[in-house]
């Protein structure tokens, strides 16, 4: 069977790839678009290190095949800082040490992103609910949370 | 902001919280880890894994899978010479070469599920998919054997017929799955029981648990015609990389050249070599570049978890609640070959306490498991969760505050510890201290609800270590290393390299060099890799400080006596200083071309005096008696850190740590079948906690300086997952009255200890 | 592997029903890319059925709520009609995996996965919810608890799929509750679950209810002793424990990694009690 052509918006950009059916959508990042921040912990949903907003969702791109995105709209980490302006996430994840080896780092920015922009003043229960799929070895979760809600005071602050 | 040190150095960095080097390119996906390398023309390696947990190999035949189009090498036990026996140390732990190259291939038997039996390179992942299943392997299936207790009876299925007990007279007749006795005496324990007023002795179990790490083992390897090799991995020390892989495959150690990755976690757990080995012999095979990258199922069936155990403790006091006799004895799970952490659970065991009669007992058995690697502070959890427990009992029965009681018997300078030295300056008083200071300690707490405390030791590690500094033509330095930076290290040489040389932060570039552009680096393990980086930093930077004296001496004229280095600046002293300038180091960069060549300086140490790390912990939780769930309410960590370069990666280890360890207590566990197969093997059903399940966890930093460090550093990375498990068992018994000895106390088994006690309501 | 994205029931259908090899539909692909990923499912044809607007639609029928099955669970989360009317059921699509999954998980790949443990099936049982297929014969109507047989077994033919659910009009005075067991807060799949649907007259006195209970058993239970043990009564402590009992006397469950015989069987009463008073007092503010 003939690959999939696939024409696709990622990080803003029109992109156009093949990929087999089997192939998932972080198959097809890291390996055919070459954008490795997106990271696979489990391939079967269960660390979130591969989260990406698809359509304005947050998703696992593990879980999601190549071949259903066509004609859709993927941002995955590699978007989230704009020009040489850091994400005001980026920026309290660095300050608060909420990274220790950081695989888990992407995920959770696009994840903790998803959240602020629906609810921009999460209690730190929401916080650690929100995030309970994206996995982290290293920190004990506790600068993460504080990273996130730091972030959240900026961004309602514009 | 400055202080002076002792040495004269002014201090701006260390100590403070500075934005990690490394950190933009992590937080913007830059960062390339393990399985983000890829190479031109490169091909996707698979291995084929037994689906026995023991089973003699009759025969492997690849004919069909090498056939395949598409596939380009097809290796198995026949690529690999047999090694002799020969145990060298690895860090913590020892190894056996001719046990290495069993584990990265299985060669008479399968020893474990997902043991290692062939590998592919293909030009695609299905291609490799496919070659897998018609490689056809002939097995003549075992009896299996997984428990420790169980493996160590003399009817159990044995694993090796060469394996005779070591450390017991006499030699053993027959074989066993005993590789080893271990024992500490201190004093004369019998003496010692003698003069108890209370003894309690228990037996306790914790089950085989997984570092966790988020990101599997990835490797690549380019072998060229001539031999050439190079090696991109996920690793915690590429030079032990480079060197089991050079002795497992017969190369020269500097015909490998091995750069590790951005490490996605490791937890000792990226210690040895699994995929390595493989790559490069499949690479070698093809003549191409070959990527391999473990699934999640692979690394929890075919890494290096650590062990579980059956641990008996007997400890005697006297009313007054000093420790007077510690007995215990460890059964340690080493997995399908020797080498468990038998022997640092037996030294740490009654390390936190100055108890005149100590003797432990450890053994070291092979059960068809994977063979355990390290963990954080390998083997010091299990011994330790059993004597906290003890010691909780103890204050229980003589009614004594369980801190006033670990203070009174606390290990402190001078102690003579078990395992034999005379301790140096050690924290534990401070940390007690610094718990029962805290509101925590009195917060009020309702029914169900348990507060729990323990103490955790460990004893780190110094060891080989290259670094250097290198001053560019404009001032700015660059830093290198050969300790794979896991949470931080890179932003804590810079700081040291920073204050050493007097310049900003900003203006020092860390870099974890390749095995090629330094001398050989013990790995990142044993809590070593910022106390002996910094050492290794400190003397490249006395070594430059000392050419810029010289040089100045030479510019001006004087004497050597007549110049210092001070605050980043060569001034001369005395009557000279009126004269000349004082001269930066980029003034230095600026006409090095004129004064004698590039300015740079090289550590070369063996680091000693690493000093060990004690910590301790509280909580407080709360039991749902009708179903046993524990939901961890309020946690604080006190540990000695010495001096935190960085207080923010000291804390986040601590955290860290302390979050392993509520899983390690509450629900996570290697689940195996009847039939010897691990039936969890993925995150879903591992349950390690997730964010939801944990609270903020308060971090005291304690710093009792290490004499033995420029700075004062001591290894901070194992202690915090020690004291866990005792002061969450300590909890349960606060909040049920039921003192749990069996790991994990995951529902099940605290309702049915509730309801047999007929406490199942609310 | 055949990828295809019909835009029309018939279309998916005749794919379906046409298939040589082994066909699947993909909805969220939560459970169905774990499976091909693990090999336990290799199918020949893959079927989405995402674009089909029946799957995809939420809508008041005849006084209740018509779910699409490819509905997933943060679009209900979001619906807040809907979580007023039945927020038991609502509540355990929620429960479904992690923010993540909730992007992509749905209604319909949860019962049609054809797990004992699935959270949204307790609760679309006690919900009275009837499932609507689609297949080479036309439509049919199903009670939900009659589409799972036993694990990974369903009712469905050869070429039909699962298009909705209808849940029925809500009576004055009635709410649900879904509850279930896992070791950690989130991230874990049901050790037991128990949703309950209750109706009380002006009294306060339980006029109607379902019971069902998940992963206690090879399928999905529905539990009609454990209904007729609060009906009539105001769930008082003898109500109570009359249902544990009921709801425990129902539980035929398997020993394993995710918990013991015994175990299952005691928390399924907890969790039953537990649910029936959330729903009780959920309908008294109703
Ligand atoms: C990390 C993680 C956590 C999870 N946690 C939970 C949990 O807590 N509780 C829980 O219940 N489940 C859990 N699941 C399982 C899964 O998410 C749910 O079962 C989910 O509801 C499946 O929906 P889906 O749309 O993704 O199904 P899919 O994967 O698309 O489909 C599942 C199966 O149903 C079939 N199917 C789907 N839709 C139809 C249809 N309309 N007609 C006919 N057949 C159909 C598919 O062919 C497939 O066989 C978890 C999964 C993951 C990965
Ligand atoms: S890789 Fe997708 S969730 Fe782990
Ligand atoms: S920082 Fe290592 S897993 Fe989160």
């Amino acid at each position: 069977m003939a690959k999939h052509h696939i024409e696709t918006t990622v990080n803003g950009d029109e992109i156009e790839f093949l990929c087999e059916t089997e192939e998932t959508l972080l198959d097809v990042l890291r390996d055919t678009l070459h954008l490795t921040g997106s990271k696979e912990g489990c391939a079967s949903g269960d660390c979130g290190a591969c989260s990406v907003m698809l359509d304005g969702r947050l998703v696992c791109s593990c879980l999601v095949l190549g071949c259903e995105v066509g004609g859709r709209r993927v941002e995955t980490i590699e978007g989230m800082a704009k020009g040489e302006k850091l994400h005001p996430l980026q920026q309290r994840f660095l300050e608060h040490a909420a990274l220790q080896c950081g695989i888990c780092t992407p995920g959770f920015l696009v994840a903790s992103k998803a959240l602020l922009e629906r609810t921009p003043d999460p209690t730190e229960h929401e916080i650690r609910y929100w995030l309970a799929g994206n996995l982290c070895r290293c920190t004990g979760y506790d600068k993460i949370v504080s990273a996130v809600m730091d972030a959240a005071v900026t961004m309602r602050k514009g | 902001m400055a202080e002076t040190m002792a040495n004269g150095q002014s201090q701006t960095y260390v100590g403070t919280r500075t934005i990690r080097p490394d950190g933009v390119d992590k937080v913007t996906g830059r960062a390339r880890f393990g399985a983000d390398f890829n190479l031109p023309g490169q091909l996707i390696g698979r291995v084929l894994r037994s689906p026995h947990p023991h089973a003699r190999i009759l025969s492997i035949d690849t004919a069909k899978a090498e056939a395949l189009p598409g596939v380009k090498a097809v290796i198995t036990r026949d690529d690999f010479a047999d090694q002799s026996s020969e145990f060298i140390p690895a860090g913590e732990m020892m190894m056996n070469y001719k046990d290495v190259v069993r584990n990265v291939m299985a060669r008479e038997k399968a020893l474990y599920e997902g043991h290692a039996v062939a590998a592919v390179a293909a030009t695609s992942v299905a291609i490799a998919r496919r070659a897998l299943k018609l490689i056809d392997v002939k097995y003549e299936v075992l009896p299996h054997v997984i428990d420790v207790v169980e493996a160590m009876r003399p009817d159990a299925p044995l694993l090796h017929d060469d394996l005779f007990t070591a450390g017991v007279e006499p030699k053993p007749e027959q074989p066993s799955n005993i590789a080893k006795r271990v024992e500490i005496v201190l004093g004369d324990v019998e003496a010692g029981f003698q003069k108890a007023d209370v003894i309690v002795e228990r037996e306790f179990k914790t089950a085989p648990v997984h570092q966790g790490y988020i990101e599997p083992h990835a490797a690549l390897a380019s072998v060229s015609e001539d031999g050439a090799t190079e090696l991109w991995c996920s690793t915690q020390g590429h030079f032990i990389v480079r060197a089991h892989c050079a002795r497992l495959l017969g190369l020269d150690i500097g015909r490998i050249r091995v750069t590790a990755s951005e490490i996605g976690g490791g937890f000792g757990g990226k210690t040895v070599v699994y995929l390595e080995p493989l790559a490069i012999a499949l690479s070698r095979k093809a003549k191409r570049p070959v990527k391999m990258v473990m699934s999640r199922e692979e690394v929890f069936k075919a890494s290096g978890p650590t062990s579980g155990a059956t641990v008996r403790v007997k400890m005697g006091a006297t009313k007054e609640g000093k420790f007077v006799a510690g007995f215990a004895e460890l059964k340690y799970q080493a997995g399908a070959f020797q080498g468990s952490p038998v022997q640092p659970g037996v030294m740490c065991a009654y390390a936190p306490y100055d108890i005149e009669n100590v003797k432990v007992i450890g053994y070291d058995v092979v059960s068809n498991r994977p063979k355990v690697a390290a963990y954080r502070a390998p083997g010091a959890p299990i011994s330790e969760f059993a004597v906290e427990s003890v010691v909780d009992e103890i204050a229980k029965k003589l009614d004594i505050d369980p801190i006033d009681l670990r203070m009174q018997n606390a290990a402190r300078e001078g102690t003579k510890a078990a395992y034999g030295p005379k301790l140096g300056p050690i924290g534990m008083e401070e940390t007690l201290n610094a718990i029962k200071k805290t509101e925590h300690w009195n917060a009020p707490l309702r029914k169900w609800q348990g507060r729990g405390v323990a103490s955790g030791f460990w004893f780190n590690i110094g060891g080989e270590t290259s670094a250097s500094l290198t001053v560019n033509e404009d001032g700015t330095v660059s830093l290198m290393a050969g300790t794979p930076d896991i949470g931080g290290l890179r932003a804590s040489l810079a700081m040291v390299a920073a204050d050493e040389l007097g310049v900003p932060y900003d203006k020092v570039r860390p870099i974890i060099g390749d095995t090629g552009s330094l001398g050989f680096n013990f790995l990142t393990g044993g809590s070593r890799s910022a106390f002996s980086g910094s050492m290794a930093i400190v003397e490249a930077a006395k070594q430059i400080k000392t050419e810029l004296c010289a040089r100045a001496c030479k510019l001006w004229d004087l004497k050597p006596d007549q110049v210092e280095f001070a605050g980043g600046q060569v001034k001369a002293l005395g009557a000279a200083a009126e004269k000349v300038k004082p001269m930066s180091i980029a003034d230095f960069a600026k006409v090095a071309g004129k004064t004698g060549g590039p300015i740079g300086g090289y550590g070369r140490i063996n680091a000693q005096g690493a000093g060990p790390s004690l910590g301790t912990h509280l909580v407080d939780l709360e039991v749902d008696p009708e179903t046993g769930r524990v939901t961890i309410l309020k946690y604080t960590v006190a540990q000695d850190a010495g001096r935190a370069i960085h207080p923010s990666y000291v804390e986040g280890q601590f955290q860290g740590g302390a979050v392993q360890g509520i899983g390690w207590a509450l629900n996570e566990e290697y689940i195996y079948g009847a039939d010897g197969k691990l039936q969890n093997a993925g995150f879903l059903d591992y349950r390690m906690p997730v964010a939801s399940d944990v609270p903020m966890i308060d971090a005291i930093l304690v710093e009792v300086a290490n004499p033995k460090h420029p700075y004062g550093v001591r290894g901070v990375g194992e202690t915090p997952i020690v004291p866990p498990l005792g002061a969450i068992a300590n909890a349960m018994e606060a909040a049920t009255g039921i003192r749990f000895t069996e790991l994990p106390m995951s529902p099940p088994k605290v309702l049915k200890a509730l309801k047999e006690r007929g406490l199942n309501k609310v | 592997m055949r990828y295809e994205a019909p835009e029309s029931l018939e279309g998916a259908v005749a794919l379906l029903a046409g298939a040589t090899g082994e066909a699947r539909v993909l909805a969220g692909g939560t459970d169905l890319l774990v499976q091909m990923r693990a090999d336990i499912v290799d199918p020949e044809l893959i079927v989405d059925i995402k674009k089909i607007a029946e799957t995809r639609a939420v809508t008041e029928e005849q006084g209740g709520w018509r779910i699409g099955a490819a509905v997933t669970g943060a679009e209900l989360k979001e619906h807040a009609r809907l979580k007023q009317a039945w927020p038991g059921v609502v509540e355990a699509a929620n429960l479904i995996g992690s923010t993540q999954v909730q992007g992509r998980a749905t209604l319909g790949g949860n019962l049609c996965n054809g797990s004992p443990a699935a959270d949204s099936v307790p609760a679309l049982i006690a919900a009275g919810a009837v499932a609507t297929l689609a297949g080479p014969q036309g439509k049919r109507d199903l009670p939900v608890e009659d589409v799972m047989l036993g694990p990974r077994k369903l009712a469905l033919r050869k070429g039909e799929i699962l298009v909705s659910f209808l849940l029925p009009p809500r009576p004055p005075r009635s709410s649900d509750a879904y509850l279930r067991f896992i070791p950690r807060t989130e991230m874990d799949i049901a050790v037991v679950g128990a949703g309950v649907s209750v109706t009380i007259d002006g009294a306060g006195t339980i006029t109607a209810a379902r019971v069902s209970l998940g992963a206690v058993a090879a399928r999905v239970l529905l539990v009609p002793e454990a209904a007729r043990a609060i009906v009539g009564s105001r769930l008082d402590a003898a109500a109570q424990q009359r249902l544990e009992t009921a709801a425990r006397a129902a539980c035929q469950p398997i020993d394993d990694k995710r918990g013991t015989t015994e175990f299952r069987i005691d928390v399924a009463g907890v969790l039953t009690r537990r649910a029936a008073l959330i729903a009780l007092d959920r309908a008294r503010a109703n």
